[in-house]
C-alpha cells in the first residue's frame, strides 16, 4: 500500500471511529476543515508511526507543519525515503 | 491475638507445640524442630540486641531466620531476594545494621559498619540453651516499585500481626502457598498466618509457576496467595488444575472482574479473596463477594478496627496495622494525615454503592490536559473474552502531548474454537473500549505481544515507575 493509501485509510478509520464526518480527502483540503479534532489527529500519528515507523512531528529534523493533506501527505513520504 | 505474647516464637508455640512444616525447594522444616534447632550454626546470642540485616536469598532461610530472630535482636531488616545488590550498601546504612545474614557460603562482606556475617542453614543444628525473649524487635520492610535505594518502612509484631485476627489453628490442616517474597509485606502477611496456622510453601525465586504448584500440590495445599499478574500467569500456565485450593487471596494489584470470574472458574470449589494492603498502611479489608472493587460500607463504618477514609480522591486508612514510620534519612517524608491515617497513594472512585481502585496517584497519563489511569483502560481490555493480560502506557504524542497506548497478551483459549486475526481483534478490543471509556482514554494503538514482564514482586512492571 502507497504511503498515500495508508495514510487515507487512517484518516478514514479513525473518522469512524471518533464517530466524525470525514470531508472528501483532496490534496488542497485543508486540515483544519476536514473534520477530525485533535485527539483525532493524535490518534493518526500514532497508528502511523505503527504502520510507518516514523513520527515527523517528534524527530530532530526541522519540518514545515502540514497546512493542507497533501502537505501531511507529502511530510510522511519525505521521511519514509 | 489470643494474649500477648513477645516474640515470634511465643505467638506460634502459645496454643501448644506447633504443628506445621516450612516447605522450602530442595529441604522441608518442621516448625517444632526449631524449639531446640537453629538455622544459625548456633550463633544466635551473637545477635542479641544487634541491628541485623536479613539478606538470604532463599525463603526458606529468611522465614527459619525471622523465627529466630524476633524477640532476640533490636532490629532486623528484611531485604526481598530481588533487592539489587547495589542497595544493600545504602540500606544497611541507613538501618545502622551491625551484622548480616546471607545464605550459607555466601559471606555479604564489605558492607561498611557490619561486623559479623553469618550463613543460614536449613539443616538445623541444636540451639544454645532456652530460646530467651528480650527485646521488642523492630522488623524493617523495604519499600518496591519506586526507582532508587527503597525506603526502609518500620514495623514490630504487633503492627504486623494487627489484622491476624484468629491465630488459633483450626481442625483442618491449613497449608499456605504463595507466589509473594516472605520478606515483602504481602508475602510477610502470608508467612504470619501460615506459622500460627499451620504450614508454609513459598515460591522460590524465578521458580516456574508449573514447578512452584507440583511443590504446592505435594506440599498439600488449602491456602493461596499471589498479585492478580501471578495469578494470570498462573490461568495462562496450563497448570492452573495442579492444584485445588480452598481460598485464593489476590492483593498487590488491583483486582479486575475478569481475572476474579477467571479464578472462579479454574477453582469453583474455593473462596475467592481480594485484599488491599500496602507496606506503610498495613491491611485495609478484604472482600469475598466475588466482584471487583469493594462496597461503600467499609468507608468511614463505625466502630471498624481498621478505619478506611476517602480524602478527595485518595483512600486512607488507619489501623493497629501502619507502620510507625520509615527510618533513617527518609523519616520526614511518611504521608500521615492529621487524623493519624497513612495515605495510600491509591485512588478511587464511587459508583453505585461500590468504591473501584482508579490507580496509583503518581500513575496517570496526561492526554491533552485530561487524566488517565491505566489501570481503569486495562480493566475494560482484560474484561475480553481473549485477553489473559494487559498494559497501558504513555506514548509521546506531538498534539496531545501523551497518548494512551496497549499492549496486550492474548489467552490460549476463548469462547470460540479458533482465535480471531489479531487485526479483527484488535479492532474488537478498541470497539469495546469505546462502549466504555471515553475517547481520549481508549488506546491509539493496540499491540498484541507474546508476555508482559512481571516483577519479582509479582507486579506488572509499568514504563517509568
Amino acid at each position: 500500500m502507497s504511503i498515500k493509501n495508508t495514510i487515507t485509510t487512517q484518516f478514514e478509520q479513525v473518522a469512524v471511529e471518533q464517530e466524525r464526518t470525514l470531508a472528501v480527502l483532496t490534496d488542497d483540503l485543508k486540515l483544519i476543515d476536514c473534520g477530525l479534532d485533535s485527539l483525532s489527529f493524535a490518534i493518526i500519528v500514532t497508528r502511523l508511526e505503527d504502520a510507518l515507523g516514523v513520527d515527523p512531528f517528534s524527530s530532530d529534523r526541522a519540518i514545515d507543519f502540514p497546512v493542507t493533506f497533501g502537505d501531511f501527505v507529502r511530510l510522511y513520504e519525505g521521511f519514509a525515503k | 491475638m489470643p494474649s500477648k505474647p513477645r516474640s515470634l516464637w511465643e505467638s506460634i508455640t502459645a496454643a501448644g507445640t506447633p504443628a506445621g512444616r516450612l516447605h522450602g525447594a530442595g529441604a522441608t522444616v518442621n516448625l517444632a524442630d526449631l524449639a531446640r534447632g537453629s538455622s544459625l550454626g548456633g550463633r544466635l546470642e551473637e545477635l542479641r540486641g544487634r541491628s541485623v540485616l536479613l539478606a538470604v536469598k532463599d525463603p526458606l532461610r529468611a522465614a527459619l531466620a525471622m523465627l529466630e530472630l524476633d524477640g532476640v535482636v533490636s532490629r532486623m531488616v528484611l531485604c526481598p531476594a530481588d533487592l539489587p545488590s547495589e542497595h544493600l550498601a545504602p540500606v544497611a546504612r541507613n538501618a545502622a545494621a551491625d551484622a548480616c545474614l546471607g545464605d550459607a557460603g555466601d559471606t555479604s562482606g564489605g558492607l561498611d559498619g557490619v561486623r559479623t556475617s553469618i550463613g543460614v542453614e536449613p539443616q538445623l543444628r541444636a540451639a544454645q540453651g532456652q530460646r530467651v525473649c528480650s527485646h521488642a524487635t523492630e522488623w524493617v520492610l523495604l519499600t518496591s516499585g519506586t526507582t532508587g535505594v527503597p525506603k526502609l518502612v518500620r514495623h514490630d509484631l504487633a503492627t504486623l500481626t494487627d489484622a491476624l485476627t484468629d491465630t488459633r489453628p483450626g481442625p483442618e490442616p491449613v497449608v499456605w502457598g504463595t507466589f509473594y517474597d516472605v520478606r515483602r509485606y504481602g508475602g510477610l502477611q502470608i508467612f504470619l498466618r501460615a506459622v500460627h496456622l499451620g504450614s508454609l510453601v513459598p515460591a522460590q525465586p524465578g521458580e516456574p509457576v508449573p514447578a512452584f504448584l507440583a511443590r504446592a500440590r505435594a506440599a498439600g495445599l488449602t491456602h493461596i496467595s499471589g498479585t492478580p499478574s501471578h495469578w494470570r500467569k498462573v490461568l495462562m500456565s496450563g497448570a492452573a488444575a495442579t492444584i485445588t485450593p480452598r481460598y485464593v487471596r489476590l492483593s498487590g494489584e488491583i483486582a479486575d472482574q475478569a481475572v476474579l470470574d477467571a479464578l472462579h472458574a479454574a477453582y469453583p470449589q474455593a473462596i475467592i479473596a481480594h485484599a488491599f494492603a500496602s507496606t506503610e498502611a498495613g491491611v485495609g479489608f478484604e472482600v469475598r463477594d466475588g466482584l471487583a472493587g469493594f462496597p461503600a460500607s467499609l468507608i468511614d463504618a463505625p466502630g471498624a478496627r481498621v478505619r478506611l477514609t476517602v480524602t478527595g480522591d485518595t483512600l486512607r486508612i488507619r489501623s493497629g496495622g501502619n507502620a510507625h514510620g520509615y527510618l533513617g534519612e527518609d523519616a520526614s517524608s511518611f504521608q500521615l494525615g492529621s487524623d493519624g491515617a497513612v495515605d495510600t497513594g491509591d485512588r478511587v472512585e464511587e459508583r453505585a454503592g461500590r468504591y473501584y481502585f482508579l490507580g496509583r496517584q503518581g500513575g496517570v497519563i496526561n492526554v491533552g490536559g485530561l487524566k488517565v489511569y491505566p489501570e481503569e483502560i486495562e480493566a475494560v481490555i482484560n474484561s475480553h473474552p481473549w485477553v489473559c493480560m494487559s498494559l497501558v502506557h504513555a506514548r509521546h504524542n506531538p498534539i496531545t502531548g501523551a497518548i494512551v497506548v496497549a499492549e496486550v497478551v492474548l489467552a490460549d483459549e476463548g469462547p470460540d474454537a479458533e482465535r480471531p486475526a489479531s487485526e479483527a481483534l484488535t479492532r474488537d478490543l478498541i470497539h469495546s473500549c469505546r462502549q466504555s471509556l471515553a475517547a481520549y482514554k481508549v488506546p491509539a494503538s493496540i499491540r498484541i505481544v507474546p508476555r508482559l514482564e512481571v516483577s519479582a514482586s509479582g507486579k506488572l512492571v509499568r514504563p517509568g515507575a
